[in-house]
């Protein structure tokens, strides 16, 4: 044996056909050096990790990529995902790196869920010549009325956000993405008159102009975040933690901390950008009060102000704490969502199911009088406008969206946003790569998903007879189990297939 | 709720000019409500007043929150957490003790603190100066950060507890020890703990032992002591003379990328 390093197969493989005119373009779009051109034809070196780039420009249609075999003698124990896990590992001494969420293939509980629809007893509504509104707000609506000695009542008003659908985009930093992604996502936020998460990496002075449709986010590395960042945009967000990763902090490598990230972060270029794994300034809800009552002091009270935190064991009294410490809004992420960066043991193996921790808050919440206190968001694997409905019929008045919105913008997936050289010029810094992404075409395409989600929602909403989203919230009777284990449908407090109203 | 008096403001004083007495009680005998004090102060700086000065403060948070002008603000009596937080501008002369937080990811400005100031005193502080008279807790300058011409710079006479300076990304901590007697260390345990940028300086005794992880004590240039000894004539600007003597110890971090090589990327 020459080296202590040995082999990781690749698990996929372009395959080029006898349609290839050798035009090169694929060399050209592989930003992962794959490709290559000798003795007159394309071939195909190692390291594809599956972006489909290729495939999307060849002109000819001419490559495919395909999976390749598992061809270590097979064993149900030993899989071949665990042993070139161990490999590598071996290989490396390293703790291992991904991105996007976790790709095992836990049972989705959405997928064990089935939605009502009224039948002779009340009447469905058409939502093409009805109304059927989605309107939503962020943080209270209504504040105060008071009467004065002359009778009249002044009005104070609440600081809550209205938006047209009961969507956020999520938070990803730049830093995390590219420019031209992040823009692409801020343009379409604007259009669909929702918010989108800044992420923790502060906001580019390019991007004042999105404030009013921007929620910030206060993460544990303060990058960016300084008075007028608070006071301009819609929202702010303190994030303790994020599904992908909860009880981790943030790490961008330092070769992605270009000359905009280091501007916007505002620390040194090249240097790695660490965020701690708490707050220091937080290490109890009473604690968390205070920071809660810092932002809201530094911001006069007129934006809401919430607290996201990833979806674990004992959910719901975190939840009810965080909202008894002044919480405006609570966001809670599931252990399926996504990210650009974590540690494959915390992506893969901790945290809970999203649709469990958004039931049980719900449910913990109104039994304490807290619920009408506080808006409930709710994130981390909304694959499509079913998960949406579902989750707000669990209990969530607002949603977050953020990986379905990046496939929509062209990211395949391929779970390699940590390596930086992300072929669609999302999860990269390398200029030539953000020149890719075309922020007008994102923003039109997510956009339009989202719009037609919206009109889903309308669909489903009038199929069970309800005319606004906000009855469907915490709807769980209009929710039935399918699933194998009714165990946790009890938890949930939803009832069985079959079982009727009341 | 005690009604907001317009009392509290002395306005026999110039317009630029303004005195907030926060001695009041609320119905239960409790110290005024900081929302009422920071009101007060909010309403003061957007009338355009460059001198605040506060008197009878006990314990009231998040005083001078997110100011972002340049003005004066002396605060008599013992400010609660978070002073100064998030602030861009000011500048705060607390005669008296600060608590936790104090200059809480500040942007700019200086915080003179004629007492003591506790722990996770410059948590996450990108600019501006604090000095502190007295002593501060631990995680004191936790995060700390520089940016082009934004560098903050943390002052303390007396000594610092454990995990000075964690995380520090980028500035100055300055720990002179006064008083402290000669066989103890001025600093705790897990100095410099995951420093990745930044500057220590501490006189007195530090052991290796004492060092985070990440941090390497380095021997003080002719540039540090220069910038050491501006730093101290500005505390003594402040607090009057410095009376401690003794060598500088420098802790600095072993890279800007402290934790290269510990991932491995290989797709599984």
């Amino acid at each position: 044996m020459n080296s202590d390093m040995w082999k990781v197969p690749d698990r996929f493989r372009p395959v080029i056909s006898s349609l290839c005119i050798t035009c090169k373009k694929c060399i050209k779009e592989c930003s992962y050096d794959v490709l290559e051109f000798n003795n007159g034809a394309i071939h195909a070196k190692h390291g594809c990790v599956a972006c489909q780039r290729c495939v999307e420009m060849c002109p000819q249609d001419a490559i495919e990529i395909q999976r390749v075999p598992e061809t270590m003698a097979p064993h149900g124990t030993y899989t071949e995902r665990h042993r070139r896990a161990i490999l590598s590992q071996a290989n490396s001494g390293g703790v291992l790196l991904s991105s996007c969420g976790t790709d095992i293939p836990y049972n989705s509980i959405f997928d064990d869920l089935l939605l009502d629809a009224a039948q002779v007893t009340n009447p469905a509504i058409d939502p093409l010549r009805e109304t059927v509104e989605t309107k939503t707000y962020l943080g209270s609506r209504n504040g105060s009325l008071r009467l004065s000695s002359e009778g009249s009542f002044a009005v104070k008003p609440g600081c809550g956000i209205m938006m047209d659908m009961p969507v956020m985009l999520g938070h990803v930093s730049l830093g995390a993405v590219s420019y031209n992604t992040q823009k692409a996502l801020f343009m379409a936020a604007r259009r669909l008159n929702i918010l989108a998460g800044t992420g923790e990496g502060g906001l580019h002075r390019d991007f004042r102009e999105f404030a009013p449709h921007l929620n910030s986010e206060v993460a544990s590395g303060r990058f960016g975040v300084n008075p007028d960042f608070l006071k301009d945009v819609a929202s702010i967000e303190i994030k303790i933690g994020q599904g992908a990763k909860p009880g981790h902090g943030g790490h961008l490598p330092g070769e992605k901390v270009s000359d905009l990230i280091s501007e916007t972060r505002m620390i040194p270029l090249g240097t790695d950008a660490l965020s701690p794994y708490p707050h220091h300034d937080i290490y109890s809800i009473e604690d968390l009060e205070q920071l809660i009552a810092t932002l809201k002091e530094a911001v006069n009270y007129e934006h809401p102000v919430g607290v996201k935190i990833a979806a674990v064991h004992n959910i719901a009294a975190i939840a009810s704490g965080a909202v008894r410490a002044g919480a405006d809004f609570i966001t809670l992420d599931g252990f399926r969502g996504g990210t650009g960066s974590t540690p494959r043991i915390i992506r893969d193996h901790a945290g809970i199911p999203i649709e469990a921790a958004v039931a049980v808050v719900d449910k913990r919440l109104t039994e304490e009088g807290l619920r009408n206190r506080v808006t409930l968001c709710a994130g981390g694997s909304i694959r499509s406008s079913a998960d949406m409905i579902k989750m707000i019929a669990l209990g969530a008045d607002v949603v977050g969206v953020c990986t379905a919105a990046l496939i929509a913008m062209g990211c395949r997936l391929c779970q390699s946003c940590h390596l930086g050289k992300c072929s669609w010029g999302i999860a990269t810094q390398k200029p030539d790569l953000v020149s890719r992404m075309d922020p007008e075409l994102g923003a039109t395409r997510v956009v339009r998903l989202l719009s037609a989600w919206n009109e889903e929602l309308k669909e489903i909403l009038g199929a069970m007879g309800i005319d606004s989203v906000e009855s469907l919230v915490g709807n769980r009777d209009r929710l039935r189990y399918i699933g194998p284990n009714p165990r946790i449908a009890d938890i949930m407090g939803i009832k069985h297939a079959g079982e009727g109203w009341g | 709720m005690m009604s907001m008096s317009s009392n509290m403001i002395n306005s026999a004083l110039a317009a630029s000019e303004t005195v907030i007495d926060a001695t009041g009680k609320d119905q239960y005998g409790r110290p005024i409500d900081y929302k009422i004090v920071n009101n007060e102060i909010r309403r003061a700086v957007s009338e355009g007043v460059k001198n605040i000065t506060l008197t009878g403060v006990m314990g009231q948070r998040y005083i001078a929150t997110a100011v972002d002008k340049k003005i004066n603000i002396s605060i008599n009596g013992t400010p609660g957490n978070n002073l100064g937080a998030f602030m861009d501008g000011p500048f705060i002369e607390v005669f008296g003790n600060a608590q936790d937080m104090t200059g809480n990811t500040m942007s700019s400005g200086e915080i003179i603190v004629h007492g003591n100031a506790w722990d996770v005193t410059g948590l996450s502080m990108r600019g501006g100066k604090i000095f502190v008279k007295g002593n501060t807790g631990t995680r004191v300058g936790i995060h700390m950060k520089e940016f082009g011409q934004m560098s903050p710079h943390i002052v303390i006479g007396g000594r610092a507890g454990d995990y000075l300076g964690e995380y520090m990304a980028g500035g100055v901590i300055l720990v002179l020890g006064e008083n402290i007697p000669k066989q103890i260390s001025p600093v705790g345990l897990s100095i410099g703990s995951g420093i990745h940028g930044g500057r220590i300086f501490i006189r007195g005794k530090v052991n290796a032992n004492q060092l985070g992880v990440g941090a390497k004590l380095e021997t003080v240039n002719d540039d540090d002591l220069k910038l050491i000894n501006e730093l101290i004539k500005e505390y003594e600007s402040w607090f009057g003379s410095s009376s401690s003597e003794g060598d500088f110890v420098k802790v600095v971090p072993f890279s800007s990328r402290p934790f290269r090589g510990h991932f491995d990327s290989t797709p599984i």
